[in-house]
C-alpha cells in the first residue's frame, strides 16, 4: 500500500473519434479502482478542476477530467479556451456525452480498473452530469448545483441548452445532487422537482441542500465560498463514491 | 449560475493583450463567473480575433456600477467630441 499518486495530461479519444486532451491523476497501487470523470464547469479545463482531479486520485479513485474545449482551443489558457468557445455558442450536448463516455474507456483501460464509472460536475457540469447519468450506462453520478435540469433557461441561451427532467426516466445509476440553499440558479424550487420526480421514478438519489450557501460554494477561490458546506459536501461525495465505485 | 447568455458583435478596432496589439474583430458581453475578479459574478467583456485563436483576446471583467460608468463614459467621451470624429467611415 502506497499513497503515491500519477497526475498529467494524456490523449484520450473522444465523441466522434476526435482526440482530445485530458488530465488523468490516479494512485500507483495495484489495487483495483473506481473511476471518476470529472466534467469541468463553464470557465474551464482550469487549476481549480484538475485540483480535483488530483483530490479524488489522493482519495483512492483514478480521475480523469477531458478538456471539452480541446478542439476550438488546443494549448489555449482555460480562461481564452472558455471565452473562445463561449462566443461559439458553448459545447453541445451530444458531444459532451461523446467525451465523458470516451474518458470513461479510457479510465476503463487502465491496468487496476474496477470496471465502475462515477461522473461529477459543478454548475454547467452539474447538469451535464446529469446529462450523462441519463444516457451512458455508468454507475454513480453528482450533480453539483446544475442549473436548467428541470427548469426552461432565459430567452437567448444556445438552443441546445434544453431542460434534461424529460430523461429522467432513463438515469441509469444513483445520484447524488448537492446544491446551495440560497441558490437561485438552480433554486430550492427546481431541485423540489426534479427530486419528486425522481421519487415518482423511484430512482435512487440522495439529495444535500446547505442553508447559507449559495451557487459555487466549493470554490475556494472564489467569494461563494463556504467551508462547512463544502467540507461536509466533500464528505458525502467520497461516501457516495465510495458506495457506488467500490 | 453559469448564464450561457453572450451578447456577440463585430467590431473594427485594435487591442493589446499577451501577444501585443492586434487586430480586433468580434466583441462579446454577458454576465458570468469571473476568472480573476473577486467577486462570484461580473460583467465581462472579450475583445477577439477568431482567426488568430483563441488568445488573441483582450478580456475585461467589471462589477455592474463599472460597466455601467464604462457605458456612460464612452458616450460623454463620444457627446464632447466632434460628431463622427472616430466614426468607420471618419
Amino acid at each position: 500500500m502506497t499513497d503515491e499518486l500519477i497526475a498529467g495530461t494524456v490523449t484520450i479519444t473522444g465523441h466522434g473519434g476526435d482526440e482530445i486532451e485530458a488530465y488523468l491523476a490516479r494512485p500507483t497501487d495495484p489495487a483495483p479502482r473506481g473511476g471518476v470523470v470529472v466534467i469541468h464547469h463553464m470557465p474551464g479545463y482550469d487549476s481549480a478542476t484538475k485540483e480535483m482531479v488530483r483530490r479524488f486520485a489522493a482519495e483512492g479513485f483514478s480521475a480523469l477530467c477531458p478538456n471539452l474545449y480541446s478542439r476550438e482551443a488546443p494549448g489555449a489558457d482555460p480562461d481564452d479556451a472558455a471565452a473562445a468557445v463561449r462566443a461559439l455558442g458553448g459545447v453541445p450536448d451530444e458531444r459532451l456525452v461523446g467525451d465523458v463516455e470516451g474518458a470513461a474507456a479510457h479510465l476503463k483501460s487502465l491496468a487496476n480498473a474496477n470496471g465502475k464509472i462515477g461522473v461529477i460536475g459543478h454548475c454547467s457540469g452539474g447538469r451535464q452530469a446529469f446529462l450523462v447519468g441519463c444516457s451512458s450506462q455508468i454507475d454513480a453520478a453528482v450533480d453539483c448545483y446544475g442549473a436548467f435540469v428541470v427548469n426552461e433557461p432565459p430567452s437567448g441561451m444556445p438552443a441546445s441548452m434544453k431542460p434534461l427532467l424529460g430523461l429522467a426516466p432513463q438515469l441509469s445509476c444513483p445520484l447524488l445532487g448537492i446544491f446551495g440553499g440560497d441558490d437561485k440558479y438552480p433554486g430550492p424550487d427546481e431541485v423540489a422537482v426534479l427530486k419528486a420526480e425522481l421519487e415518482r421514478l423511484d430512482k435512487d438519489h440522495e439529495f444535500h441542500t446547505y442553508d447559507g450557501a449559495g451557487h459555487a460554494f466549493f470554490s475556494v477561490d472564489r467569494p461563494s465560498y463556504r467551508p462547512e458546506a463544502a467540507k461536509d459536501g466533500w464528505a458525502r461525495i467520497l461516501d457516495f463514491y465510495s458506495r457506488t465505485l467500490g | 449560475m453559469c448564464t450561457y447568455l453572450t451578447e456577440k458583435f463585430a467590431i473594427e478596432g485594435s487591442g493589446k493583450g499577451a501577444l501585443g496589439w492586434f487586430a480586433l474583430r468580434q466583441a462579446t458581453v454577458y454576465v458570468d463567473h469571473p476568472v480573476h475578479a473577486p467577486y462570484a459574478h461580473t460583467v465581462n467583456i472579450d475583445f477577439l480575433n477568431p482567426e488568430l485563436g483563441p488568445s488573441a483576446r483582450v478580456a475585461l471583467e467589471l462589477t455592474q456600477e463599472d460597466a455601467l460608468a464604462l457605458a456612460d463614459a464612452i458616450h460623454a467621451a463620444l457627446a464632447a467630441a466632434p460628431a463622427g470624429l472616430a466614426s468607420r467611415t471618419q
